[in-house]
């Protein structure tokens, strides 16, 4: 048994991890082709229309035809591709993506049905697991960076620079936030951090952090509305315009179960992992976490954060790119700094012996300190505004007095528009060199 | 050494001397970066397989993730693309750099050649309350000046780094407001508020020297870019539609044509 780790791998042979990487690179597989289907279902319902419904029941087998179709299609290598990077970038993003389910918990021991074999539902873990997970989505970026270089085409470059910038900026946020739960619980290993929230899942005590995780997987993913790197409107499709056919399978394919897969960490993580809801915990003291149940809770969280991507995707537009970068560098991860340095404050506070109440006290008093400074804080001046609308040189009311028109204000009349006054007859005896000059101008 | 941590340095050490070797070899600097990649994460695997887990992921994360991908970041943004040149800039460096790389080569060879290597001691000791924390314990025990300099010092390079390259904004940074604003105040000089039209797309032609038809069927000029328009490089949309009605013509010569149905009424 590897000392640090909950999970006890010692009756594990080579064949029980074969069987167990296989079973999960076709569990990704069919996530995958299930999860299309679902984005493609959920985002028709908010955008009130039915969505792929005419493959297979409810449209469930249009994912595995779109398959089937890029399989088929021509594989188009640009004349201009630097032809290794170009097929090598899109296997190391598949590769990448594909790894980090090695040690995500899906269950406790569970019993293989019918024999008396016992084994943890996870391929591997140790004590470092945590840190594997974010070294894998460093490499991953590796795929986006060479793919949009090697296609010798500008607007790919473009998005592969922003992903590059867009994934360093967020996994730091990300990062800080993770560092949260290694000091609540105290170690790194997936299966010792889910064990560790027998009681309370990390979500709750760690709600800042957990908001700031979830901010930076959606970056992390280049997910709405965070997809820079891809933007439709503004860079054809990022990195992956000149990638047709399988390779592009690839890249849709690693950009999906990386959502899997953060999604994953986060039910790992915060979410209480594998662990039953509180209700259902509490039915036959426990019973529900024992056995394969737990795959079923498991499942139910990641598909639930899903839906959450798919939900903001359905909402939130694309933010401009500097604004985005802004709210990186300049909120989220200070955000993190600050709650990570009064958490660790709170930690050694705890371990040095404070109690509860003088802990209780001493976070309301500052709180206090805080709300006064911010209630004494001298209130920023109004900038000085041009009013809109003002008098007119005919002393009226003129609408273009502040530069753009307004409406009048209560009290002040709008003058007829000049294409209502033109309709007044003119004076029967003005010269006709006035007239002249009225349609000129 | 193990059974499986020999066959696994068997397999990934020859692969590594490969990739490095290939750094001097290769022509394009973002192979040459791809080669450094592909040592790094080698030799992450090795110090994992070596019971070095925290170092070997820290390794990848910081090193391959962070420190290689930034100079990645610049090789694309500069384009260092073609071969370099080959002129010396300090005379005799090739030289001066083979004599030193001998002497490398002789040091390396000698401390190889003496070493002995003993079974490991005190690695299941050191490593009892598993490798971060028994890691932790050393840097933040022992050494925790030391960590704290090393940390000093990083800052001061990145606030250095900040500093150096800071430029000072010559005017205010327009707000968003205030862009939006000066849009407003340029519409009577026939600035439009909307992005501009997208060329036009015809049932046989769809290109950026084809101007949109408006609503009213007469051909916005300015949807052709300005360059085009500038070089006198657009296409005229009559010139395009009669060609399109000619060929539904030649396809169906009963159809008429939306003139002919006019008259007709």
């Amino acid at each position: 048994m590897i000392p640090g780790i909950a999970a006890d791998f010692s009756a594990d042979t080579i064949v029980t991890t074969i069987v167990k990487a296989v079973l999960i690179i076709v569990f990704l597989l069919t996530s995958v082709l299930f999860a299309i289907w679902f984005e493609r279902k959920v985002v028709a319902r908010m955008q009130l229309r039915p969505g792929p419904n005419w493959h297979g029941p409810i449209g469930l087998l249009q994912s595995l035809a779109d398959a089937m179709k890029l399989l088929l299609k021509e594989d188009l290598t640009v004349t201009r591709a630097d032809r290794v990077m170009y097929l090598l970038a899109p296997m190391i993003s598949v590769f990448c993506a594909l790894l980090v389910f090695a040690v995500i918990p899906f269950g406790p021991s569970v019993t293989i049905p019918f024999t008396d074999y016992a084994t943890p539902a996870q391929l591997t873990d140790f004590p470092v697991a945590t840190l594997y997970i974010l070294a894998c989505a460093s490499i991953g970026v590796y795929g986006i960076v060479l793919g949009g270089w090697s296609s010798g085409s500008t607007y790919p470059l473009l998005g592969a620079v922003r992903s590059t910038a867009q994934v360093i900026s967020y996994e730091l946020a990300m990062g800080l936030s993770l560092v949260s739960v290694f000091i609540m619980a105290g170690s790194m290993s997936t299966s010792s951090i889910v064990e560790s929230q027998t009681s309370l899942w990390w979500f709750l005590p760690l709600a800042p952090a957990f908001v700031v995780y979830i901010i930076s997987m959606v970056g992390e993913t280049n997910r709405l509305p965070f997809d820079l790197p891809e933007a439709e409107g503004e860079l054809v499709s990022g990195y992956m315009t000149e990638y047709s056919s399988m390779k592009f399978a690839w890249f849709f394919l690693a950009e999906y179960i990386a959502m899997i897969n953060v999604s994953a960490v986060a039910v790992t993580l915060f979410l209480g992992g594998w662990r039953a809801p509180w209700p259902l915990s509490m039915i036959g003291d426990g019973v529900l976490n024992t056995g394969w149940w737990p795959v079923l809770w498991f499942l139910a969280k990641v598909w639930v954060l899903m839906f959450f991507f798919v939900w903001v995707r359905g909402t939130l537009l694309r933010l401009r790119y500097d604004q985005f970068m802004v709210f990186g560098w300049k909120v989220l991860i200070p955000f993190a700094l600050v709650w990570l340095v009064a958490l660790a404050v709170f930690r050694w506070a705890g371990l040095a012996g404070v109690t509860r109440t003088q802990m209780i006290v001493a976070i309301v008093a500052v709180f206090a300190l805080v709300m006064i400074v911010l209630w004494l804080w001298p209130d920023k001046k109004a900038p000085d505004r041009p009013a809109g609308g003002g008098e007119g040189p005919d002393g009226g009311f003129d609408a273009f007095a502040g530069g753009y028109p307004v409406p009048p204000l209560p009290g002040q009349t709008l003058q007829a528009s000049p294409r209502a006054r033109r309709t007044v007859p003119p004076a029967p005896q003005a010269p006709p060199a006035d007239v002249d000059a009225e349609e000129t101008r | 050494m193990s059974g499986g941590e020999e066959v696994l340095f068997w397999v990934l050490a020859p692969l590594m001397v490969i990739a490095a070797a290939g750094l001097l070899v290769v022509r394009r600097a973002v192979h040459a970066a791809v080669c450094v990649v592909f040592v790094m994460i080698g030799l992450a695997v090795l110090y994992v397989v070596q019971e070095a887990p925290f170092l070997g992921i820290v390794q990848v994360v910081v090193y391959t993730g962070a420190v290689m991908m930034l100079f990645l970041f610049v090789l694309m943004l500069v384009g260092v693309d073609a071969a370099d040149s080959l002129t010396e800039t300090i005379r005799g460096q090739r030289w001066i750099g083979l004599l030193l790389g001998a002497g490398l080569a002789a040091v390396l060879l000698g401390v190889v050649a003496q070493a002995t290597f003993p079974p490991s001691v005190g690695l299941a000791q050191a490593n009892a309350v598993t490798n971060p924390v028994a890691l932790a314990r050393v840097l933040l025990g022992q050494y925790v000046v030391a960590m704290e300099v090393v940390g000093i010092l990083l800052v001061t390079a990145a606030l250095a780094g900040l500093v150096l390259t800071h430029r000072r904004r010559l005017g205010k940074k327009p707000t968003q407001r205030a862009l939006a604003e000066a849009k407003v105040a340029a519409l009577p000089t026939g600035r439009q508020l909307t992005p501009l039209p997208a060329p036009g797309v015809y049932a046989q032609n769809n290109a950026m020297d084809t101007p949109a038809l408006g609503p009213d069927g007469r051909p916005l000029e300015h949807s052709v870019p300005r360059v085009l328009r500038i070089r006198g490089q657009q296409r005229s949309a009559t010139e395009l539609l009669t060609a399109e009605e000619t060929l539904v013509q030649h396809i169906e010569p009963d159809r008429r044509t939306p003139d002919e149905t006019e008259e007709d009424r």
